[in-house]
Order: structure tokens, then sequence, then C-alpha cells
């Protein structure tokens, strides 16, 4: 059995003792219960060190029970789970956890970087802009990486993270956030009016501070109203308490962020489970009733481990039975602060003192203490005697000068409640100022979204019930929803009563900013070096930067800095929030888009023939093409496209090209449609014919290329690049609805209805005879280049069929239901066996059209104009067309543009690669002589060396030229001679053929 | 964010695609250099209600005009966008 749970009250709390858990703290083994968290179940355990803190590596303890801890963050779990930084308070207890404590070395009790605080004179705010700054290699080389050793949080785990986790959608009329008082008699009315109601609790068990601090609601103790009226929500089918979620962000038209941590309190999720899930609620209203966040009040020596926040301390003893101190003070400024008092007598534990820094204290709070038997003292704590083992010794300023000590090894401080400001902020709303509670309370809300209860700055059971409930009923009757609410749930207002105290002066470090250990004397320094703009104290000092964003800090740091710059705190003001309201997984952000499931995968019609063959794939785009089809015995990609090539130029092949873009374009002015968004004409193209055409953007720069067929009077058939099909698709709708309407023409996607293969090489003929009905005439004459048309197939099925070629063989495109594209393969595999018919992948395709000249992606550069591909001549003058009047100005159509133009090396045996610059022959390459780049190149099997095409300032001019290809990335020089881009086959009579 | 499109009712950012100012129109054919150049790159920045065009890619495939305040992001109104980015020409 492990250690003995020594600070583990006999009985009550929200804990089942009949199931225990294992743990271990730093290698030491515990137990705890099943309810307990991480912070819980180590205070049962007696533990009080649990974290050295960031910059001075002191010893930290708890300081709060919730998602606003700045202290105690561990590494939890291990291996791949290793998690950093995460808050003890709110990791739930499974049997098997594994936490470390963060930030030292070699162990948390003997720190050796805790000699940081002897050097702490230089570790004030902004010290790495004052300190390190000389000499300046050093920042980089020794004091950046010496900083980051010393300083810091805890380790990520380096490993991929194994869980899988999920991002969903939820719609509903009302959105909660928070299951105390208010969020519940929200929920109660909202749902008795018949609204869809989300809750969000970011706890994993409703009800707030009612698990806490108990009270009377409704004549019954609140325990026994919370079980009914969770009973009652049950019933409700359109309503869902969502619970280990918390409500992170605000965004437009009601749409809100929330974190679901499905499985993080069992050791690793089960099977088929996802570890969290990020939720995206739609929400027509949202009622924010986060609650309030109990402040600290910053003294010397405040972050000794066993000073805790009051309403932390009650919490721990309430709800989890565990005691942080066996013997404890207070130190309040408010009326709220006495209930740990109460909590902790009802207990039995010891009251050392209550250090009120208010010059009254309530008749019955005296009568308290009398029958205690503790001292009540007016004044403030001072400084705290302690260290790793705890507080021992708390001295007390008192009212009117005089010192007092008070021996105790707890102290739980109160100085006030912050309003959870940040969910009704986050759309750049800045919180006013509210005398009454010195704090800031919601001014205003996004569209939607109101806030009530402690979170609208009403802090008195009662007044949380009826306003949660009256937010509510409103919320459900502006989204329609009439049903029957009854009458709000009823309990008295506890008094309050605060004199605001921030900060008591004295000797020692005294923390605002606990996380990142920011201090008073930081602020003070801030504001006499001038960073007196809230938002520049933040940067400056770091102030509520930490992964806690200043919950427990920033409205005590305004205060000092409006203390010592002589301003009121409204006239300070508050810093921007922002989300998250708590730290995010950036694996839940991602979801499933990580791995293999990044994104959509799409498959080309032939992709499971082609990896039958062997096929290598490559991603283009989100498609997966066949790149080339490797045969035993081949030693290389080179090989085997080269191969391709050869059999293809010497024979037939086929290449699925289904991943173009394809578009049918229907009606009566499809023809004059197309002529306004091509640079050529494709009115007067004749049916049954196909035609190369060209598009600009609206700034005469090229946008997609593609072939054009025209397959009836008023259909067209239009392909895009790969790339650009999406693209090109919603450019066209553009085109057709806004700027052209009064043309009568449809556009219909048909990308994925159609499986297309080129076969291309001279016995193109032979195979296609094969496949095609023999009544088809596929002769020249019968079929002549850049035909179009409509063919049966053997057996039947419907075909279109173009003759056109990118390889620069004679060549067809055929075009059969996607269905059938599987078949296809297969098919002509079969067919063109006896003439040798070769798979070819894009590999060879980009070889053929290089030897081809032909542009690609890599001209088509979003730089190029018609001209610069060499394709000038096709821009219409008889017409208005997208780009026209732009392609026309003055630098568009400079002569000295960068063309494109063939380049071969003069060496035969260079292998070229594309990126290397063009530099004049004999000087010295450097920007002022940068010519042009080379954008594609391939080994030509056909010239037996390596060529490419390049774009070059006035290429076409400087036919012959030899130029130097340099190209510094891979360390190589060497020269080349400009040419025809046309490698093979000049004046197509291949094509033709 | 969320777009009520006029055919497909109100659906998620996601869905959609912005392409931006829906003021500028497309000149006729035959306008001169210098209107084109204003239609192409001159946008106006306001801090305010804008019109703008989005594309309801993962929808119906609608152009929409789109009236938002810079300022607060609020929609105000969708329309089709038919007709409305070009200065209307005789068919």
């Amino acid at each position: 059995m492990t250690s003995s749970q020594s600070h583990r009250l006999t009985s009550g709390g929200l804990i089942d003792r009949s199931v225990p858990l294992n743990f271990r703290f730093d290698g030491k083994a515990f137990s705890g219960f099943q309810g307990d968290t991480l912070a819980s179940a180590l205070i049962a355990n007696g533990v009080k060190l649990v974290g050295r803190s960031f910059k001075y590596h002191r010893p930290r303890g708890i300081l709060t029970a919730g998602s606003e801890e700045p202290n105690a963050l561990v590494e939890l779990r291990t291996g791949a789970r290793r998690e950093p930084n995460t808050k003890a308070t709110t990791a739930e207890l499974y049997d098997g956890l594994e936490a470390a404590s963060q930030n030292r070395w070699p162990s948390l009790r003997h720190d050796v970087m805790s000699v940081n605080q002897l050097f702490a004179p230089i570790f004030v705010a902004g010290f790495y802009y004052k300190t390190f700054m000389w000499p300046a290699k050093f920042w980089e080389a020794i004091y950046e990486p010496a900083i980051r050793r010393a300083a810091g949080l805890g380790r990520a785990s380096g490993i991929a993270d194994p869980d899988h986790y999920d991002k969903a959608w939820a719609h509903c009329d009302v959105l909660i956030a928070g299951s105390g008082p208010a969020g519940l008699a929200a929920a109660l009315a909202a749902g008795r009016a018949g609204a869809r109601v989300i809750l969000c609790e970011e706890d994993f068990v409703p009800g707030g501070r009612l698990l806490s601090d108990g009270g009377t609601i409704d004549g019954v103790p609140a325990a026994e109203w919370l079980s009914r009226t969770l009973a009652e929500l049950a019933d409700m089918p359109d309503v869902r308490i969502m619970t280990r979620t918390a409500l992170f962000g605000v965004y437009d038209g009601g749409t809100y962020g929330a974190i679901e941590r499905v499985n993080d309190h069992l050791p690793s999720p089960p099977q088929h489970q996802v570890r969290q899930r990020l939720w995206r609620i739609v929400a027509k209203r949202c009622v924010v009733a986060a609650g309030a966040i109990e402040r600290p009040i910053v003294f010397a020596g405040n972050d000794t481990p066993g000073v805790m926040m009051a309403s932390a301390m009650r919490t721990y003893v309430a709800r989890y039975a565990a005691t942080p101190a066996k013997r404890l003070a207070l130190f309040t400024n408010n009326e709220d602060g006495w209930r740990t008092v109460e909590t902790a007598l009802g207990a039995g534990l010891q009251i050392a003192a209550v250090i009120d820094a208010r010059s009254e204290v309530s008749p019955a709070h005296r009568s308290l203490a009398s029958k205690g038997g503790f001292p009540v003292l007016h004044g403030s704590v001072r400084g705290v005697d302690g260290g790793k083992d705890g507080v021992r010794k708390i001295a007390v300023s008192l009212t009117g000068g005089a010192r007092a000590e008070v021996e105790a090894d707890g102290l739980a401080v109160s100085g006030g409640w912050n309003p959870a400001v940040g969910l009704t902020s986050y759309h750049r709303g800045r919180p006013k100022w509210q005398n009454d509670i010195s704090a800031f309370v919601p001014d205003g809300a996004p569209p939607g979204m109101v806030a009530a209860g402690a979170a609208n700055g009403d802090f008195g059971l009662g007044a949380c019930l009826s306003q949660g409930f009256a937010a509510g009923a409103a919320a459900a009757r502006d989204t329609g929803h009439s049903g029957t609410v009854g009458i709000a749930p009823a309990a008295d207002d506890e008094a309050f009563s605060l004199t605001p105290l921030w900060h008591v002066a004295g000797k020692g470090k005294a923390f605002v900013d606990y996380q990142h250990d920011v201090t008073a004397s930081d602020i003070e320094l801030a504001q006499r070096e001038g960073f007196e703009s809230v938002e520049h104290l933040k940067r400056y000092t770091t102030l509520g930067m930490a992964t806690d964003q200043g919950k427990t800090s920033n409205v005590a740091g305004l205060a000092i800095m409006a203390a010592v710059s002589g301003r009121s705190i409204p006239e300070t003001g508050t810093t921007i929030y922002r989300p998250p309201y708590v730290p995010v997984a950036i694996g839940a952000f991602a979801g499933h888009h990580r791995d293999e499931t990044f994104h959509a995968t799409r498959l080309t019609p032939s992709h499971h023939w082609a990896a039958e063959q062997g096929a290598i794939f490559v991603d283009t785009g989100l498609w997966k093409r066949a790149q080339w089809y490797p045969r035993a015995g081949e030693k290389d990609w080179l090989e085997s496209v080269t191969r391709e090539v050869k059999a293809v130029r010497g024979g037939v092949g086929f290449c699925d090209v289904s991943t173009l873009g394809k578009i049918d374009v229907h009606g009566p002015d499809a023809g004059a449609f197309l002529d306004r968004v091509y640079i050529n004409t494709f009115s007067s193209l004749a049916v049954g014919k196909a035609r190369y055409g060209l598009m600009l953007r609206e700034d005469g720069i090229v946008y997609d290329d593609g072939t054009t067929s025209r397959l009836a009077e008023d259909h067209y058939f239009l392909t895009t690049t790969t790339a650009k099909a999406g693209l090109v698709m919603q450019h066209l709708e553009f085109c057709r609805q806004v700027l052209f309407p009064e043309l009568d023409v449809q556009l219909t996607s048909v990308s994925d209805q159609w499986a297309q293969f080129s076969i291309a090489g001279p016995k193109t003929r032979d195979l296609l005879r094969e496949i095609v009905d023999p009544a088809e005439d596929l002769s020249n004459e019968g079929f002549p280049f850049m035909g179009a048309r409509e063919v049966a197939l053997r057996g039947g099925l419907r075909a279109r069929l173009f003759r056109i070629s990118f390889s620069g063989e004679m060549a067809f495109e055929i075009s059969v239901p996607a269905r059938f594209g599987d078949a296809m393969a297969r098919n002509l595999m079969l067919a063109g066996a006896p003439f040798g018919v070769t798979p070819y992948g894009t590999e060879a395709l980009g070889v053929m059209r290089v030897e081809k000249g032909h542009i690609a992606g890599p001209e088509l550069s979003g730089t190029t104009t018609a001209a610069d591909l060499g394709l000038g001549k096709m821009m219409s003058t008889k017409k208005d067309y997208i780009g026209r009047v732009m392609a026309g100005r003055e630098a568009l159509v400079a002569p000295d543009r960068q063309v494109v133009v063939g380049i071969k090396p003069t060496d035969k045996a260079r292998r070229l690669r594309s990126g290397a610059h063009i530099i004049p022959k004999g000087q010295t390459p450097g920007p002022g002589n940068d010519q042009g780049y080379v954008t594609s190149v391939c080994f030509s099997p056909t010239s037996d060396q390596w060529i490419g095409l390049a774009l070059v300032e006035r290429g076409r001019e400087r036919i012959g030229e030899i130029v130097h290809g340099h190209d510094p990335l891979r360390g190589e020089d060497y020269d080349v001679e400009l040419c025809n881009p046309v490698f093979y086959d000049p004046d197509g009579g291949r094509q033709r053929g | 964010m969320r777009i009520v499109c006029p055919f497909c009712g109100e659906r998620e950012l996601g869905e959609f695609t912005y392409l931006g100012d829906a003021k500028p129109m497309r000149p006729e054919a035959g306008a001169s250099e210098d209107e084109v150049f204003d239609y192409v790159y001159l946008r106006d920045n306001a801090a305010g209600q804008t019109s703008e065009h989005w594309y309801h890619g993962g929808g119906c495939r609608a152009w929409l005009k789109v009236t938002r305040n810079t300022l607060t992001h609020e929609i105000s109104a969708v329309e089709p966008a038919a007709g409305v980015g070009a200065r209307q020409v005789a068919k």
C-alpha cells in the first residue's frame, strides 16, 4: 500500500472512498480516490511543494482549485503521451497516473537553478533586453540557450502523439457557459421553455461553487437542489450538459469554440475513442455563467507553498475532504473570505487567526472568532516565513502600526473576486469598472450573448439563481420558445462588503503573476521606465502572458500600475482579451487532419489498376497520379521513364489524364461566353473540332490553358489544368453570373464524371480500332487532327474521343464515364498487347511535353503573359475578353521581357536542373545580370541529352546564343545554348499523321 | 462566421470563398486603360459597411453579394450577385 493520505478527512467530500486510486508524483507512490484531482490527491497526502517557478525557480505549491491555476503545473503521463504544463488542479486522478514536477534539476527539493534567486536583481522586467546585450553574437550562442535551460516550463514529449482528436459541430438555441447556480438556473428556464440547450462545464462534475460552498436553495440544501435540478434537466430531451468541456472562444455569427476533454481522465483513450474533441457550437443565444475568479493579494512571500486562495482552500476541504493545512490563517479584505473559516471550523481544523484588512468585521464573525478561540487582527500580511516545506509563520502589520506574528501551516487569501470577463470581451469588448466589488464587469457582449450571476458581478447565490433564470428564460423567448418556465429558484444573498487591497508593501518578493514570476516591483520598474500603458506593461513584464493568461494576476497588476502612476484603475484600463480561455492542444485544432488524412486524397479512375502494375505515385494537389511504372531490372526512375517515352514515340502508350478539370458549357451563348473568357475565339469553332485556348486574369497575366471541343452547336467541352480545375470553375461562374448575366449559358463541372486517357504513339489508331466500334471512321480524313466527337465503343458504350496531342505523337484522348475508367485501362492493356502498349506516367508525359516545347505549370507561373509563352498571336484583336486591356500595359509588352525559350547544355553529358539562373556568358553572376531562369528540364531520350525550357530576357531573339547557367543552390555552373523550344518534330507532322 | 445563402440557407464560412470588393464594375468593351486599371486595382478600404463578392463553392456555386460591416463583421444582406459586377452591355 502506498502512503497514507494523512491529510484526508475521515468523512465527507464528493470523493468515492470505495474506489482508491494509486498514482505517482516524481516517482513517489501515493493514493487518492475517485473524484480527486491530482491537486486534491497531493493535498490529501500532505504534499505542499509541487513545482519550481519559471524564472527564479522558487518553490511553489497549489494556489487554486481550478483552471486559473498559475503554479501547480506538471508533466502528466510518460512517453509519447507526456503532456507538459498540465494543471494539477484540473487533472482528474486515475489509477496509475504518473506526474512529474517541472523546471527543476536534479530534483524538486534540491533544485540547482534556485540559485537564480540570488541573481534576482538582474532578472527584473525586461532583463534580457538589458543584460545580455554584448557582444551581440553571444546572444544566440550562449545567453539564449542558457536562459532557455534555466527558465522554462515542462518538456514536450518530442514523439508523435499516439491519440486521435476529433472535431465536431453542434447547434442549439441557447448555449450556457458554466454549471454553477446561474448556469443551471438558466438551463432550467430555457429547457422548460422548450429551447434546445447546450450547457458546457469545464469541470467533470456540474455544480460550480455549489459543490464547495453549499447553501440553501428553495429551502433545501444546495446538494439536494443540485441533484433534483440535474435530474430535471436530464429528463429534458433537448438539454445537453457537456462536462469536461470548456468554452474557450467566441467567433462571428454566434459560433463558439469548446474543447471537450473526452478521455483525459483515463490513462489512455479506449480503443476507437478520441482523446479530445474540438466543438464548434452555433448558438442563437449564449448565457455566460462562467462565474468569477478569486484574486490574490500581493504581499512578500505570497508564493510560499501553503498560501492558497481562500475559496480553493474550502473547495479542498468541502469537496475533496482534503486539508491543505491543520492550523490555518485567513487574510481577507472581504466578507466572502470568512466562509473558509466557517468551512474549516466545520471540518475540525484549527484557525490560527483572521487578518482582516477592513476596519469593521460583522458581529456574527466576531462571535464566530470568540467561539472558535482565534484572534481577528485588523491589518495585513507583510511577509511569510516559510519555504519548500510550507508556511511556518505569518508577519502581520496591524492597523495603527503595530506588528504581530501568527504561527500557522497554511494561509488562505481572499482579495475579492473578478468576474470571468473573457468570453464577453473576446470581440474587443472592454469591461467596465464596478466600484462596489472593485472589479471589472462585462460592458455589453458579442451579439446574442449575455452574462449572468458572478460572471456579471453579482456574487450572491440568490442573485446568481434569479439572474441566470431570467437570462435563460429571455434567451428561450428570443429564440421562439414560449413554454412555461415556472418560478426562479430562490436563495438568500451573502454579504460581500469588500475594502479594496491590492498590494501590501514589505520586504521580499511579492508576486503578481506567479507563473511568469512577475513581482510588484517589476510593475513599479516598468512604470519608472515609461511602460505605463497596459499593453506595454504586459509585454515588458510578461504579466498575464503565461499559460494561465493572467486569470489570477491581471487585475492586481493593473491596480498596482494605477497606484504607482497616479491614475484610477478604470483609467489604467485592461488589455485586450483574446481566446482561448483555456489552453487548447494543437492536436485538437488539427483533429483528423494529420498524417495520411491531413487532406482528402483523390484517386484517378485507373488508380487501383495502376497500383497493381506497381506504379510509383506522386501527389499533385489532392490527387495521387501514377508517376512511372517501374519494371523488373530497371535501376532507377530515369530508366523507366526513358523506356516509357521510347515506347510511346515508337509504338503506343496510354496515360490517365482524368485529373484535368472538365467543364461542360451549354447554351445558345456558349461560344460567345468562351470568347469573353479566352484570348482566342471559340464561337467560330466548327462542331466536331477542338481548339487550344488560353485564358488571362483580368490583370493581363496568363491564368490557365486547355483544350475546348465543340460537341454540338450549343455544347462545348472545356478542359483545365489539374491544378486550377476548381479555380477555373469558380472564375467561369463569376464571369457567367456576375459579369455576363445576359449570356444564356450554363456550366457543369464534370471533372469527376469522366475518366480520360491519352493514347499516344504511331500505333494509336491500331489500338483504338480494337476498342472503338468498327463503324466509326478513325482515318485521318474521317477523324482529322483536332477532331472531337462522341463515338460508340465495341459493346455499345458511348465515349468522347478527341484527336489532340500533348506528346507530339499521333494521339487521341478518350473519355468514358468514370465508372468505366478501370475497365478502360484494363482493356487498353488487353487490346494493346499485340502493339506493345505501354502505360506511362506523369514523368514521361512531362518529358514529351518538354520535348514538344509545350508550356505547363512551371511556365504558367502567374508572372507570364501570353506573349512570354510564345502565344501572343492567339490574342484576338476583334473582341473583348478578360485581361485584354491590362495585357496591353507598357511593362507587359516590353521588348526585354523574359520569354520561353529552349535550352540545351553545350556539354551533352551535363544534367540540367530547373531553378538555375541564366547569366550572359563571361559575366560574374549577380542580381544585375540575372536574365531569367530554367523552368522545366528533362532527359530527352529523343535528343539523347538533357534539355529544358527557360524564361530568358529577349530569349526568342537570341536563339543560338551561348549563355551561362548558374545554380548557386546546388553549386553548379555550366554553359547552355538558347534554342527553339520545340525539340521534337518542329513542323508537327507526326501528330497530324 | 456564417452566411445566409439566399439559395441554401444559413451556412458556415468554410463553404464560401471570398473574392473581394463588389463595388467596382467591369467597364464595357472599349474602355480606356485607366478605367480598366481602376477596376482591377483600386479599392476602398472602408471601415464600416462594404459589399463583397463571396462564392458558395461548397454549396450551390452561386456568387453572392454580401453586405458586411468591417468593424463588427455583421452581415446585413446577402443577395445573388447576378449581373452586379459589370456595366451591362447589349447582347
